[in-house]
């Protein structure tokens, strides 16, 4: 088997788990359902500036519960399993692979959620379709490397959070940024595609980081 | 007492920096006045910090290809050492800030950047204490040091040459503004307060190492 065969056989096992067993997944769903509605009964419609604060601060929190169980799951013994069969680096690539997957659903029914309860202030919505797809790939790369960190120290969920909130403020402050281009703001001609560029970039920085350094935190 | 050139060195440049720092004549500015003295112990810090921190990184590499906890207790005093002058800079800015300002803290995006370096490796350390296994510990805790410097480092030199700022050399250079500084400022600042800072950062953190080498002979095997 080739490396892209063993990455999918990989993904697909994760995939499948989680359909078997749907519970990552109500579990999140529900996690933002109901953050939703308390936001919806604290505040109903708010300000465009609020509506954005507050979205991408709950996309943050989506992410932190949907990825810091993935590495939890695997056992020892499966971890190890893994190890010879597949080689760290198809292993983490398949972790990004499924976590991105996850968050970007998870994404796109925390929007829809959010234009149905607290309002839909977008005036150009597929610019912010496009940008919270972004934001959610940028969010779920850097925290399954960070819970691929958590999971070999204790206090799992609490050191994520830690760890995570530092590392990821600047993409979260450029996500913010050009998200308002989906309430109608104009930029300067190159500003937004630049900012585009640049977290690109860092999603990039963060798959190679993550495949060089993960071997490392494997061995045991 | 026998003292390396080096760090004879330092005491000389440092010693200038004090003394010319505060005596000798900087150019009258408005809103910044005498205040501008400031340039020579707020910024270095930064560069300091980022020197410092680099090194840490270095050793942390140097720990991952070829595991020695010498490596390991280095890459921890060089990031706390990091940390000291990043602690420095933000004190140091936040009083600049006051006089020239207005306020200590405008949530300028490099009050920001500095607040993020310090909660990182704030974070940094947290994970390291949360470790008991000492190879585990330095494993996890050199990873996390190369990832979160490679993210760090954008946030720190890109992002704010985009995004407006109070800090002179906005959308421009974040650094040093060569246009605040005149001849005889130039002639502290880069070949005296710049390196002076760095070397004493240095040194520091060689102290610590030594310290720490005696508190953990044992795992040293040496």
């Amino acid at each position: 088997m080739n490396a892209i065969t063993r990455i999918f056989a990989l993904l697909k096992k994760d995939l499948l788990l989680e359909l078997r067993q749907q519970y990552t997944f109500y579990g999140v769903l529900l996690y933002i359902a109901s953050t939703v509605f308390v936001l919806y009964l604290a505040i109903q419609q708010p300000e465009t500036d609020v509506w954005n604060g507050l979205f991408w601060m709950i996309q943050l929190f989506i992410c932190v519960n949907a990825v810091a169980k993935s590495f939890l799951q695997e056992s020892r013994g499966r971890m190890l399993y893994f190890y010879t069969i597949a080689g760290p680096g198809n292993f983490i690539i398949a972790k990004l692979l499924y976590n991105l997957i996850i968050m970007l659903i998870m994404s796109l029914v925390s929007l829809g959620l959010f234009i149905l309860m607290i309002g839909n202030p977008l005036i150009n919505f597929f610019h912010f379709l496009g940008i919270v797809s972004l934001g959610s790939v940028s969010l779920s790369l850097v925290f399954t490397m960070l819970a691929a960190i958590a999971a070999k120290a204790q206090q799992q969920a609490s050191l994520m959070a830690i760890m995570g909130f530092p590392i990821i403020i600047p993409q979260l402050l450029l996500l913010m940024r050009i998200s308002k281009a989906g309430f109608g703001e104009t930029f300067k001609e190159t500003a937004l595609s630049d900012m585009i560029w640049l977290l690109s970039g860092l999603d990039l920085l963060v798959i190679i980081m993550a495949i060089i350094l993960f071997p490392f935190l494997w061995k045991d | 007492m026998k003292l390396s050139w080096w760090k004879l060195l330092c005491i000389v440049l440092l010693s200038y920096v004090l003394l010319g720092g505060l005596l000798m004549d900087v150019p009258r500015k408005a809103i910044l006045n005498e205040t501008i003295r400031n340039i020579y112990y707020h910024v270095p810090m930064w560069f300091g910090m980022m020197v410092l921190c680099g090194i840490s990184v270095y050793h942390s590499i140097r720990f991952l290809r070829k595991p020695d906890m010498l490596s390991d207790i280095k890459a921890t005093s060089y990031a706390a050492t990091g940390m000291l002058y990043g602690a420095l800079g933000i004190i140091t800015g936040a009083i600049w800030a006051k006089y020239t300002w207005g306020k200590p803290w405008s949530n300028d995006i490099k009050q920001v950047g500095a607040a993020i370096a310090l909660l990182i490796y704030a974070a940094y350390f947290v994970l390291r204490n949360s470790i008991t296994d000492i190879d585990k510990r330095a494993r996890v805790g050199a990873v996390y040091n190369i990832f979160a410097f490679a993210m760090l480092l954008p946030a720190l030199w890109i992002i704010p040459r985009m995004m407006e700022s109070l800090h002179p050399g906005g959308m421009g250079n974040p650094g040093a503004d060569p246009r605040d500084m005149d001849a005889r400022m130039r002639l502290i600042f880069w070949p005296a307060a710049v390196p002076g800072f760095i070397i004493l950062g240095i040194w520091i953190s060689s102290l610590t190492v030594r310290i720490r080498k005696i508190e953990d002979k044992n795992l040293l095997h040496v």
